[in-house]
């Protein structure tokens, strides 16, 4: 017990079990409580082992993913091409590996745009209100009035078809769910009597907002972030698909599963992998969202 | 259903309400209508170098590129250039496709109606199948029943839905032949379209060989389309119905003996409707952008399909108008579900936003 207490100055009677359970922070609390959440460590698990290949594994791999060899073309799986090859004598796994990378960056960037963006908009509608408030607040309604992957559509019908591009379009659609939802956390944020205490004794509006606003609105940020990135992961994956996203030779999962389609009798090893390494992906954080929210925001569960 | 155990003052002042809060979401639509034209507005604008250059190619000879933006009024200012894109528009004109020469307005209509008739079977699909594997697990809970039923819908969410048609086209249609992988209906059947809804038309004409053909091809896509609500509204239904199935009201009336049957399906669904409406709303919006990508996939002719043609081939007044068209349309589904949202509930909204 006193290993878990090192920083008990000596001489002190050693604390019971009760009291040193109250000693404890309430994250420190939630992040055990997550610990022993059986589906978000499966979650988490994945999305692991996910970050793991895509950094390492391109070092160990025998071909690249753009490696073409025309004698290979459409060949099964085997011990030399775990995954087969696709029309081109591409081995597939490397491309899933690589494909890893991708999603994986892609998704990290967007979703970390829109939560920056929206919750700085999320922030300025919620604490301010009035006029700011109304037209922050009418551009969500706005962006929020199209289907999310057709608004996608139109952002890099604007901008170009790129993965950039996608990127910047997946992180434009996902602003306002981050946006409404820092808003309507600083509402309630805003009412509390610590905030109205900071206020009384005159501090800064700007020192409010970062030093007892933002630290008290981020739990239901992180949960929705993390949903949110199996989301952009699938996005990514459907811009890609309809040749919006990745552009050739980029192994970008939904691009090579566009590029099956052709084979799937012949060859259905070219559609299966990249699609199971999306769904994998995407459960992945589906499930760690959940288990985060189960923890931190019980709340907020349906 | 309007409560109608209100007196009859009060059941008055209710639809007073509701009325005004309709004409509220009414009001409100506008400034998201004008935002969302400005958007599309914007699609062909916000292309880097000239919307001509765009959309004749590369190759393009530099008098043909002078002339169509002649042609398109993209040398006045843009003010000017937006207020003749909303006239049009109010107007119903929705432009002129690039690639057939003709007015959108007349060829987006049967595409219109088969991602209609797509969109809901999918619906169809997703409510039948995900309420009563809601109800299922909610009712066997912590079985492994449950938990099956929940992994399913939890890889259910997680699955893009163009590859789940992808497989299904390989099961179904290739390695075992028993679905039709593409088109809406045999193109050697002979058929005479009157309100582009095929299976309206084909029980107008009684042609049931015909039925059985459109049948057959709108199993795949609509199953597709539909997995990922349905996995939704399976969980949402568990959770709701979990609830419902814990409080009083179904104690007592399983205390008086009611059967299990009538309890689930007669008074505790009724009470988990509500949320299971909104998740309604919300999954038509992932229906229609999933039926871009579902239409592609099995050439099914929708407005999916034809936003994807347009895309490949830069008509960018199809994409223009397109996106436009579905994105109003989502737009008066969810006012619809959000008013009779307030008139199952009037509780909850009536009030402020």
């Amino acid at each position: 017990m006193s290993t878990n207490a090192p920083t008990m100055p000596v001489g002190e009677p050693e604390p019971t079990a009760g009291t040193e359970v109250e000693r404890e922070s309430p994250f420190r609390d939630s992040l055990r409580a997550l610990l022993r959440h059986r589906s978000a460590m499966i979650g988490g698990g994945i999305i692991l082992f996910f970050i793991i290949i895509a950094l390492i594994a391109p070092l160990l791999l025998p071909y690249g993913y753009n490696q073409i060899d025309a004698d290979a073309r459409l060949q099964a799986p085997s011990a030399d091409h775990w995954f087969g090859t696709d029309d081109f004598g591409r081995d597939i796994f490397a491309r899933v590996v690589y494909g890893a990378r991708i999603s994986l960056w892609v998704g990290f960037f967007a979703i970390t745009g829109s939560i920056v963006i929206g919750s700085l908009l999320g922030l300025v509608a919620g604490y301010y209100g009035g006029w700011r408030d109304t037209i922050i607040s009418r551009m969500f309604d706005i962006l929020l009035a199209f289907p999310s992957i057709l608004l996608a559509i139109a952002i890099v019908a604007m901008l170009g078809p790129s993965l950039q591009n996608a990127m910047y379009a997946i992180a434009i659609i996902n602003i306002p769910t981050f946006g409404r939802l820092m808003r309507s956390r600083v509402l309630s944020v805003k009412q509390e009597d610590y905030v109205l205490a900071a206020r009384a004794i005159g501090m800064k509006n700007s020192r409010i907002l970062l030093r007892h606003i933002l630290p008290n609105s981020w739990t239901p940020i992180m949960v929705q972030g993390t949903l949110g990135f199996a989301t952009a992961v699938l996005e990514a994956a459907a811009l890609g698909f309809i040749g919006l996203g990745a552009q050739p030779p980029e192994p970008e999962w939904g691009k090579m599963l566009s590029d099956s389609r052709g084979f799937i009798q012949s060859a259905p090893w070219t559609m299966l992998f990249p699609g199971l390494a999306i769904m994998f992906t995407v459960l992945g954080f589906n499930l760690l969202g959940d288990g985060l929210r189960d923890v931190f925001d019980p709340r907020m569960k349906q | 259903m309007p409560p109608l155990f209100l007196a009859h003052g009060r059941f008055e002042r209710l639809v007073k309400l509701l009325i005004a809060y309709t004409i509220r979401r009414l009001l409100m639509l506008i400034p998201v209508l004008i935002g969302m034209s400005f958007i599309t507005f914007s699609i062909v604008h916000a292309i880097p170098g000239s919307p001509a250059q765009a959309i004749l190619g590369e190759k393009a000879s530099p008098e043909a590129i002078k002339q169509l933006e002649q042609q398109m009024g993209l040398n006045d200012p843009l003010y000017l250039q937006y207020f003749r894109y909303m006239e049009d528009l109010l107007h119903g004109d929705l432009g002129t496709s690039i690639k057939t020469g003709r007015p959108i307005l007349e060829e987006i209509g049967p595409y219109l109606a088969a991602t209609m008739e797509l969109a809901l079977a999918a619906m169809i699909i997703a409510v039948f199948f995900g309420v009563n594997l809601g109800i299922f697990s909610a009712w066997r809970h912590n079985t492994v029943v449950d938990y099956t039923s929940m992994v399913i819908a939890l890889i259910g969410v997680s699955m893009p839905v163009f590859w789940l048609g992808l497989v299904e086209q390989w099961i179904f249609a290739q390695e075992l032949g028993w679905l039709p992988s593409n088109g809406r209906m045999d193109p050697r059947m002979f058929f005479e379209p009157i309100t582009q809804f095929v299976f309206i038309d084909a029980l107008i004409q009684m042609n049931f060989e015909a039925f059985m053909d459109a049948f057959n091809h709108i199993l795949l896509p609509a199953l597709a389309l539909g997995t990922i609500p349905m996995a939704i509204i399976a969980r949402i239904t568990r959770s709701s119905m979990l609830e419902v199935l814990r409080s009083d009201y179904i104690r007592t009336a399983r205390a008086k003996g009611v059967g299990e049957g009538l309890i689930i399906y007669k008074h505790a669904l009724k009470n988990a409707f509500i949320p299971i409406l909104t998740v309604f709303g919300l999954q038509m919006g992932l229906l229609l952008g999933g039926a871009v990508l579902t239409e592609t996939i099995f050439s099914w002719p929708g407005v999916g399909r034809y936003l994807y043609e347009a895309i490949s081939t830069r008509d960018y007044p199809v994409i223009q108008s397109g996106i436009l068209v579905v994105a109003t349309i989502f737009v008066v589904i969810n006012l619809i579900v959000d008013l009779m949202y307030a008139w199952i509930d009037p509780r909850i909204q009536y009030g402020k936003e």
